[in-house]
């Protein structure tokens, strides 16, 4: 009997601290909510610089989340199939964009792109600075980190010697690649490209400071929020904050629904 | 008359720390030959060597006549059923069947057929549209067995294809085996450390024992 009270006070203790958390993020979320009427959400998202800023983050997302997973399939093969001299070094650097702080990741871009190469790559090739392709390319660099690990995680996951099964029947590394693997991956590819988009989606400090805060022309929904809070306006900032809440959370309820765990839960 | 098929020259193979130096024996063309011995010994490694998937330190395979240790897996026109069957999780048993004659050329209506009659010959056409998740043991390894006989191979390589089966599915699988082999004469070579296998199938029997092949009566 006394083992049992003990057994109920722990879990009671450990609930409780866990539950705090819990109540902190639904708090959050029904404050949030509750601070605007669904008529003022309605009637700040059809403005025209919220409308341009909502469709520029799903096109610059959805083209960053692309690259990403062209980046993330091979990398995440790699570290997951092969051992090779200074691989905990490579690990480690496409861990970076991670873990450096997101002010960080812009500034450095905006230096390497006013460099002398990067100016000679903007006036030959693409102009970067302040721009569009600044945008894609400050969400590709942090979103590409998190799907390496989704794919690393994925291929992990499966079983090697499907590979050499098929290489045995005749395939080539190519067949055996796109014919064995890829469709085993299928599911992991989904959810990492899902969580690339959402890291897409919620960036704001290399956007800032590499493709800059300018109302309809580099402006993303993130960069909405602070444009419309530093002018004094919270109910336009809330209701683009609804937004991305809804949006994060269709992220979760797909990789949820697709089964994918060890990567976003 | 028979003639060597397979024949290993003082073959050294090393796995890390592991070793099997100057290993020497051959397998007789169409025999059903069984290796035995310990856990750990090496078996898996040499089948994973004859079929390519581990590189040979020195010495030469010879596969009917042909120096086949420097060659891709794909090209040394060998069947391999490795241990719990390996099968390709989003494939029908048909697709993976028909994989390795349509990458040889056959048309998908060719292929297909080809592993249709085999599925009739070893009693797995009820799986056939089916994917493997849900398969028992023994229909996998039967599965595994068509997979790697489709082509018609110089050479069947199996990874103790019963072994953790049940009496039933040990019988069909058994069977199988029995039926694949007086059907295609292709030369086998089965690793088990289970005694009832060689009662029930082989022709020869070698054992691994201490880094070397032995040829027992």
């Amino acid at each position: 009997m006394k083992r049992l009270r003990h057994d109920r006070i722990f879990t009671i203790t450990i609930a409780g601290l866990a539950g705090i958390y819990v109540l902190l993020i639904i708090a959050l979320l029904v404050s949030g909510a509750t601070f605007t009427s669904p008529a003022d959400v309605i009637q700040a998202l059809s403005s025209g610089p919220i409308r341009y800023s909502a469709i520029l983050s799903l096109v610059t997302c959805t083209i960053a989340s692309l690259l990403a997973l062209w980046v993330a399939i091979p990398a995440g093969y790699l570290l997951a199939r092969w051992e090779f001299p200074g691989k905990s070094i490579v690990d480690a650097i496409f861990d970076i964009p991670i873990v450096l702080p997101p002010l960080v990741v812009g500034l450095f871009l905006l230096i390497l792109f006013e460099s002398v190469l990067g100016k000679l790559f903007q006036e030959h090739v693409l102009r970067v600075t302040y721009e569009i392709p600044a945008v894609i390319l400050a969400q590709f660099c942090v979103a590409t980190a998190f799907a390496v690990r989704a794919m690393r995680i994925t291929f992990e996951q499966m079983d090697p010697r499907t590979e050499e099964v098929a290489l045995v029947l005749g395939c080539t590394r190519w067949q055996s690649f796109s014919l064995v693997t890829m469709p085993q991956a299928f599911k992991g590819i989904v959810a990492a490209g899902t969580l690339a988009w959402a890291r897409a989606l919620g960036e704001f400090g290399p956007i800032l400071v590499f493709a800059g805060a300018t109302r309809e022309k580099t402006e993303v929904l993130p960069t909405t929020i602070f444009l419309e809070w530093s002018i004094g306006d919270l109910g336009a900032a809330v209701a683009v904050s609804l937004l991305l809440v809804a949006l994060a959370l269709l992220v979760l309820i797909t990789t949820r629904l697709l089964g994918f765990k060890g990567v976003i839960g | 008359m028979n003639h060597e098929h397979l024949q290993f020259d003082d073959v050294t193979i090393r796995a890390g720390d592991f070793c099997l130096p100057g290993l020497e024996f051959s397998v007789e063309e169409g025999a059903y030959a069984i290796m035995k011995g310990a856990t750990g010994c090496g078996k898996t490694t040499i089948l994973e060597t004859i079929c390519g998937l581990r590189p040979v330190s020195s010495g030469s395979i010879r596969l009917g006549g042909r120096s086949i240790e420097t060659l891709p897996p794909g090209r040394r026109n060998i069947g391999y059923v490795p241990q719990d069957g390996v099968l390709f999780p989003t494939m029908t048993a048909l697709r993976q069947i028909a994989l390795p004659l349509e990458l040889r050329g056959e048309t998908r209506e060719s292929a297909r057929s080809r592993a249709r009659e085999l599925a009739e010959l070893i009693d797995i056409v009820h799986l056939l549209d089916r994917r493997p998740q849900g398969f028992s043991g023994g229909e996998r390894q039967r599965v595994a067995i068509a997979r790697a006989i489709a082509w018609k191979p110089d050479l069947l390589l199996m990874d103790e294809p019963i072994g953790a089966l049940d009496e039933d599915m040990r019988d069909r699988v058994v069977s199988a085996l029995r039926v694949v082999h007086e059907h295609t004469r292709v030369t086998i070579i089965h690793v088990t450390h289970d005694p009832r296998d060689v009662e029930e199938l082989a022709t020869t029997l070698y054992k691994l024992e201490e880094g070397r092949v032995v040829t027992c009566p």
